[in-house]
């Protein structure tokens, strides 16, 4: 079993040189440092003189892959590729356009982040199993029918609208909560309240219904019939076997997101104000700041990578099949 | 001629897409067993009335998918005696089919937002009244009145009221002989095809008795015109739905915004399909080092999050529209470029899931034994993929089609917030709730925007969700649920 | 003795796209304490429904529309569902033909017995599992200590069952149903559970409502049989009766149906057409149209549940009324001439081989560990050696695991072989790469087990035809493929307009014919027909073996039959080859092998066979033990830790094949000492 583990870290850090050779294509190939500048500087009115000013500023003048002119091992390091790129392996991000330091400003605005995505996501998921569970368990009766109707009726809204509509209603109209803002500490709260309560509203209507089918997939098992033969009641058959069954591919399914709560939201954070590294991300994208979104790019998928890595290993602690095997 | 066509990209796809569905209906059609599972969804009262809906949007949709630059009139200095000039000229913007037929719609901008149905402005500002019976010439702070909307009522104070209502009526009157005509009509072609007495037909269609559900169908329809034809003849003198910033009907906007809801939701899709297909049976049938490359592929793909793969897709469009303004004469062929790479940036980022539903289909699908006895007679394996492996994986691609669908017309709104949606001259519903979003903290509010792309994608998507839900229940073998509850009826003997 | 359940009139209706199943119509029977009920029919006959009804454990889409079930006199469709649920495992416990899938994947074996006992009794703590070790030992599982911890998963499927007898034994009930319980099982491990279940009835003294398709177990099991048709119980019986003198024509033409050495020469009996649909009502007899007795009285009168002056109840009008026939000289004089039992059948003697298989291995790598190095190997296949000369059948006998499979797939190459030699015609096969192989396949075509998975549900059956025959080259123009379709098609028994349609109008029968015919197409001279009749019915089954058997004495094809089923082996081979664990124990004609057998393995197989003979005392040998895993096959001979007469000598080498006599020969130490 470890054994495994360890081959699939393995595979994860040959995912990873993928996704830094993706995206350093993408970032410095396709789209040259050349037509950085040149974007950022304005097409019309940009000189050479400009561009290779700005091109130094950044440390973009060096060769992407290889360099000529430098001498010993300086010919691999002193590239585009080995700083921009590789350097990020040691979480190394450079300099964002207005001078500060990437890292640092990742490494503080994760928690604002994480405090929004955190309680969404375990708020949300228990929400949306019990209504799942309420679903399945008055299968077939307009209990269920209304529950379904109701969750097709909440996920064809956008999760725009639940927003505005939040902050319409709760902030605007009920004063109860501020519109937007953030603090640290206690007070936290009261900005956090209306981000997480929409948050988790707007994720129920296809959450509940997805979890609903493997409710049900599970019910129509032969196992299931074994346990009503037995005498048990619905209720105990229910939590009893069917949860049981239906929390493996449930939990294990959800495990892949929880590294990625600490990239939080981008539309409800910047909506609410909230500096996490979602509005952080939106801000960069605005502002077409290359530096931080190619930082993001490797961040998401780092954290990405240990989400899979997570459900393998959530996968040998929680299925008997799997453990023993 | 008057007019130039021009067939931008997304629209030469559109009518790659209707030839395809319209080629997938002919062999539907021909193929008893892939007739069923339609014939089930037909028979879904929630489908058809989502049908009846969705037909509405695709029918604006292709409306505004066929596109010409309109001839502009001779120079002044031209002489009439001459021949016809060579070269017309036309002009620089193009226009489609549904801005000619909404060009009263169009060419009625106000200054500013105004409410709906309103005849004054919402905003006060300085208004210059003439000198009239004694009173001299002045200037007010006032609402001043719009320059189209209930233009021809002389009074508004008094006369608004009921000429709103009056015409509401009028389009209620109209809409339900019309539908009346039409149920008719159905009726008649219903009975003639299965050679039935019209009374009887009429019974069954009240109690909802028909094979079909004609019944919802009807209703839906009814529901249809008595909203339509009503807002249509308002909309002649009113701006139904308000005014925009920069003063456009709100109505005309959300009508465009369908076109691009419509086209991110399919040509997305169609995008990428041919790969995920491809790769994913390839991965599943052939396994072994395919299957690792492919899983490996996907798996690095999928790691970098959508969003801002997306993100970055765009900025390098962009780079590359600044640095080639030749190819793109008309801003109309720029937005449209932007649109069809922002299909395919997102369908790259979606492929995945389907690649690997299909690979988990076909690892199992190659264990069969009807794949074997086709090994047993030598065939090749592009032949078994082709003919063994694919068909039977096709619900699946057209279950994942039809649930796909709402979600990125939902995720065009998010990603044009986001700013690396589509080209923000292009109308459509993320652009809209961009906008309006900005006046949220007007008082009184601007709602009118934000509402009206609120209701115009919740029908839209909501009924892309109805119609995939019965989709999925005819077309999946493992979701249908016993229709009837556990029941303990007990005749007592 | 008084009946402890008593279903009367019992109606159970089920709701399908294609309108209302009366699944059962109307049944009715009692049964007495301690007694072994066995209701015996074909698939969707609604014996399991019957079953369910009486738990009231229907699936959704089912109602019990009318009747009576009693159980001590109360009747349990009239109790509130909270009683009920007291009735279930308490006073009525079930098990289920798929053990695998009716145990609950996630819990522990101790999990899932507990839970009996705490809804039941008052057990608790240590008395608790005091008792659930005690069951554990009743059904006869070794360690029960360390199995109450255990997942389903890590049992085999015979511990399966009987884990699953332990759950539905612990609150010591007074009805057992079992539903199919042997029927996923192989036949030694089948005898375990049967000899288990027989001997936990004597001890407890519970009742057994056994429902089963299987003749064999219901002769070795049942006090009491009960036939059921079309959702109506047609025939009841003491097992005396019943298989000394089955009266209804249905019940009749199953007897005859069954393969077996008695029919060797001939056909075997077939049911024309097929059960009637459920979903329509029923003028006259359900079984009319497929009789050969019926008459217009069939057609136009319902026959009642009439019982003979010695209690044997039958459902036909040949037994009741005016027109009743007493005799069975005049039963038989009504019936159709029975068929002659002339050896015409029988091949040619044996010439050349056709095909001959030297040392065959089939071995997979066990990869494991960082690296996935191969840690070891599966032996699918370890070894084997057999000839099949034109125009014969070898029977490839075995239990589930033993590779016969495998061995299948690897002569036609369908998996490659790890060694060995597969000489088809004198031609090298397993050498043979690329087109020469495609050119050679034309020779050696395979048919499946199972007809619902065997053809593409998406293509038309003219397509199905043509594949082979394109892909292979025979008849490259349309109109000579076209007509050797309708050539194969008229073979097989089925109309050329079967051509354009899809698989899924035909029952099973006729897919496992459109298979055949596919196979045909291509002009084969060996079919490789791996389990070809196991997953239909005894009735249909027979159609197919007739089918088999004349398409040789035609086309004189040879067979490679693999099957686990020894009553067909007996009908149809020529030569039998019995494998374990991989290798041929045993080898040489029908006769020499499957009447004197030599190797203990054979010996203990044919044992536990159920048979209908109700005469001979018949001594099962009881192996101990399962199949050990082909990955780690025991040292020495494979079957030695399960045999009966292993010596020391057994745990040494592997033994060589001897010959007995007559080109029969055995790998044994017994027979090389001696």
């Amino acid at each position: 079993m470890s054994a495994y583990i360890v081959r699939r870290a393995i595979y994860a850090v040959f995912i990873l040189i993928g996704v830094n050779l993706i995206t350093f294509a993408l970032f410095f190939k396709v789209n040259t440092p050349d037509d950085m500048a040149r974007l950022q500087l304005g097409v019309k009115y940009v000189t050479p003189g400009a561009i290779a000013k700005w091109k130094a500023e950044r440390g973009y003048d060096k060769p992407l892959l290889y360099n000529q002119a430098a001498t010993g091992r300086h010919k691999f390091t002193d590239t585009i590729y080995f700083e921009k790129s590789l350097e990020m392996f040691r979480f190394n991000f450079g300099r964002a356009d207005d001078g500060r330091d990437i890292a640092y400003e990742i490494s503080t605005r994760m928690w604002p982040s994480l405090a929004l995505a955190l309680p969404v996501f375990l708020v949300g998921m228990l929400l949306q199993i019990t209504f799942a569970l309420m679903m399945a368990f008055f299968r077939a009766t307009y209990i269920d029918f209304w529950g379904v109707v109701l969750c097709v009726l909440m996920m064809s809204i956008s999760g725009l609208f639940y927003i505005i509509g939040g902050q319409y209603l709760i902030s605007k109209l009920w004063n109860l909560v501020p519109i937007s803002g953030y603090a640290t500490g206690f007070d936290a709260l009261k900005f956090l309240a209306l981000p997480v309560a929409v948050g988790v509203i707007g994720g129920i209507g296809s959450g509940a219904r997805w979890y609903r089918t493997i409710f049900l997939e599970e019910v129509g098992k032969d196992y299931v019939r074994t346990a009503r033969a037995k005498g048990l009641s619905e209720v105990v058959v229910f939590f009893r076997h069917v949860l049981r069954n239906a929390l493996i591919p449930i939990l294990t399914g959800a495990v892949v997101a929880i590294p990625l709560l600490f990239m939080g939201s981008l539309v409800a954070e910047s909506f609410f104000g909230i500096p996490g590294l979602g509005s952080y991300t939106i801000e960069a994208i605005q502002a077409q700041d290359f530096a931080v979104v190619r930082s993001m790019v490797f961040i998401g998928s780092v954290l990405y990578i240990l989400g899979l890595l997570l459900t393998d290993i959530s996968y040998t602690l929680v299925d008997p099949r799997v453990r023993f095997e | 001629m008057p007019f130039l066509p021009v067939i931008l990209w997304t629209d030469a796809l559109i009518y790659l897409l209707l030839a395809a569905v319209a080629l997938f209906v002919w062999y539907v059609r021909r193929h008893e067993h892939l007739r069923a599972p339609w014939w089930r969804v037909a028979q879904s009262p929630a489908a058809m009335s989502a049908l009846v809906v969705l037909a509405a949007f695709v029918a604006v949709g292709l409306l505004d998918s066929v596109h010409f630059r309109l001839a502009l009139p001779p120079a002044a200095g031209t002489q009439a005696g001459r021949a016809a000039p060579v070269n017309v000229a036309y002009a620089v913007d193009v226009k489609s089919v549904l801005d000619l037929l909404l060009s009263s719609l169009a060419n009625r901008p106000e200054r500013t937002y105004s409410a709906p149905l309103a005849t004054h402005a919402y905003a006060k500002e300085t208004v210059a009244y003439p000198a009239k019976d004694g009173n001299p010439a002045r200037q007010l702070r006032d609402y001043p009145r719009l320059k189209y909307g209930g233009a021809h009522l002389r009074d508004p104070q008094r006369d608004w009221r009921a000429d709103v209502l009056l015409t509401g009526f009028r389009g209620v009157a109209l809409a339900l002989p019309l539908w009346l005509l039409g149920s008719i009509a159905l009726v008649a072609a219903c009975t003639s095809a299965q050679q039935a007495v019209s009374g009887e037909f009429w019974r069954a269609l009240w109690r909802g008795q028909t094979e079909l559900p004609w019944r919802s169908i009807l209703v839906a329809l009814a529901l249809l015109l008595l909203l339509v034809v009503p807002v249509a003849l308002l909309s002649a003198r009113y701006h139904v739905l308000g005014t925009d910033k920069v003063g456009l009907d709100v109505l005309y906007l959300s009508l465009k915004s369908v076109r691009t809801a419509l086209v991110i939701g399919t040509l997305t899709t169609l995008v990428m399909l041919p790969f995920s297909v491809l790769l994913g049976i390839m991965a599943g049938y052939l396994r072994g080092v395919v299957d690792d490359i492919i899983q490996y592929f996907y798996t690095t793909l999928n790691s970098i999050p959508g969003v801002l793969l997306i993100a970055a897709g765009v900025l390098v469009l962009q780079v590359y529209i600044e640095t080639h303004p030749d190819s793109f004469p008309t801003s109309a062929q720029r937005a449209d470029f932007r649109l069809l790479w922002l299909c395919i940036i997102l369908g790259i980022t979606s492929w995945t899931g389907l690649c690997r539903l299909l690979r988990g289909e076909a690892l199992k699908l190659r264990e069969l034994e009807y794949v074997q006895a086709a090994q047993a007679f030598g065939v090749s394996q592009w032949r078994i993929m082709s003919r063994h492996i694919l068909p039977n994986l096709m619900h699946i691609v057209l279950i994942s089609v039809v649930m796909d669908f709402s979600g990125l017309v939902l995720a065009e709104a998010v990603l044009s917030y986001v700013g690396v949606g589509v080209d923000p001259s292009m109308i459509s519903f993320g652009t809209m709730i961009n906008a309006a979003r900005l006046e949220m903290g007007r008082e009184p509010m601007v709602w009118w925007s934000l509402a009206s792309a609120f209701v115009f994608m919740l029908a839209l998507v909501l009924a892309a969700n109805l119609f995939a839900d019965a989709v999925r229940d005819a077309f999946d073998p493992r979701v249908r649920v016993g229709a009837g509850k556990l029941r303990f009826a007990r005749t007592q003997a | 003795m008084s009946a402890l359940l008593e279903i009367k009139d019992l109606k159970t209706w089920l709701d399908s796209s294609g309108g209302t199943v009366r699944a059962i119509d109307g049944i009715s029977l009692e049964v007495a304490r301690g007694e072994t009920f066995a209701i015996v029919g074909e698939s969707g006959c609604g014996k399991s429904m019957t079953a369910l009804s009486v738990l009231r454990l229907l699936p959704e889409a089912g109602q019990i529309v009318g009747g009576a079930v009693l159980l001590g006199g109360e009747d349990l469709l009239c109790l509130p569902e909270a009683a009920m649920r007291g009735v279930r495992g308490r006073r009525i416990a079930m098990i289920f033909q798929e053990p695998a899938t009716s145990l609950n994947p996630v819990l522990t074996v101790g999990r899932q017995i507990a839970e009996v006992l705490e809804r039941h009794t008052a057990l608790r703590g240590e008395p608790m599992r005091k008792r659930m070790l005690e069951l554990l030992q009743a059904v006869g599982i070794p360690d029960p200590a360390r199995r109450l911890g255990e997942f389903s998963f890590q049992l085999s499927g015979g511990m399966k069952q009987r884990v699953m007898i332990a759950v539905a034994l612990a609150a010591g009930p007074d009805l057992l149903i079992a539903d199919e319980p042997t029927t996923a099982l192989d036949v030694t491990i089948q005898a375990q559970v049967l000899d288990l279940l027989s001997d936990l009835q004597r001890d407890s003294g519970m009742a057994i409502l056994l429902i089963t398709h299987d003749l064999g177990v219901v002769a070795q099991m049942a006090h009491k049989v009960a036939v059921m048709y079309a959702g109506q119980i047609i025939e009841v019986a003491t097992r005396a009766q019943f298989f000394g003198e089955p009266r209804h024509p249905y019940s009749r033409k199953l007897f005859e149906a069954l393969p077996g050495s008695e029919r060797r020469g001939g056909e075997l009996a077939v049911i024309r057409g097929q059960v009637p649909p459920l979903t329509t009502g029923f003028r006259g007899c359900r079984f009319a149209e497929r009789c050969d007795w019926a008459w217009e009285r069939c057609h136009a009168e319902v026959p009642g549940l009439t019982a003979g002056s010695d209690g044997h109840l039958v459902r036909c009008h040949l037994y009741d009324g005016a027109q009743a026939v007493k005799s069975e000289s005049e039963i038989a004089a009504r019936g159709p001439a029975a068929g002659d039992d002339s050896d015409a059948g029988r091949s040619a003697p044996p010439g050349a081989a056709l095909l001959s298989v030297r040392e065959l291995k089939v071995h997979f790598a066990i990869r494991k560990g960082l690296f996935k190095r191969s840690v070891g190997q599966v032996r699918a296949v370890d070894g084997m050696s057999l000839d099949i000369a034109a125009g014969r059948t070898l029977a490839l006998v075995g239990e589930s695991g033993c590779g016969k499979t495998t061995a299948g797939k690897a002569i036609l190459q369908l998996i490659r072989p790890s060694a060995g030699s597969v000489q088809f015609e004198g031609q090298e096969l397993t050498s043979l790469r690329g087109g020469a192989l495609r050119r050679r396949r034309a020779d050696f075509q395979l048919i499946f087990q199972d007809p619902y998975a065997s053809l593409n549900p998406r293509m038309r059956i003219a397509d199905i035809l043509a594949e082979g025959m394109q892909a292979l080259h025979v008849a490259d123009s349309g109109a000579e493929r076209a007509a050797r379709m309708d050539r194969m098609l008229a073979q097989v028994g089925l109309n050329a307009e079967a051509k354009l349609r899809y698989p899924h109008e035909f029952s099973g029968g006729q897919r496992q014919r459109v298979a055949i015919a596919r196979a045909l197409a291509v002009k084969p001279k060996l079919i490789v027909c791996d389990e070809p009749t196991s997953a239909l019915d005894v009735s249909v089954q027979a159609q197919i073996l007739n089918l088999l058997k004349q398409l040789q004495r035609d086309l004189g094809l040879a067979y490679l039959f693999i099957t686990h089923n020894i009553a067909v082996v007996e009908y149809l081979a020529h030569e039998v080859a019995v494998m374990y664990l991989g290798r041929i124990v045993e080898r040489g004609s029908v006769g020499a092998v499957l009447r004197t057998p030599k190797h203990p393995y054979t010996q203990a197989l044919l044992s536990a066979v159920p048979t209908l003979d109700q005469t001979g005392e018949r001594k099962i040998i009881r192996l101990s033990g399962e199949l050990p895993s082909p990955a780690n096959p025991p040292p020495g001979c494979h079957f030695h830790p399960r045999c009966p007469q292993a010596m020391a000598a057994c745990r040494l080498n592997y033994p060589d094949a001897v010959n007995v006599g007559d080109s029969h020969e055995v790998s044994c130490l017994l027979y090389t000492a001696s």
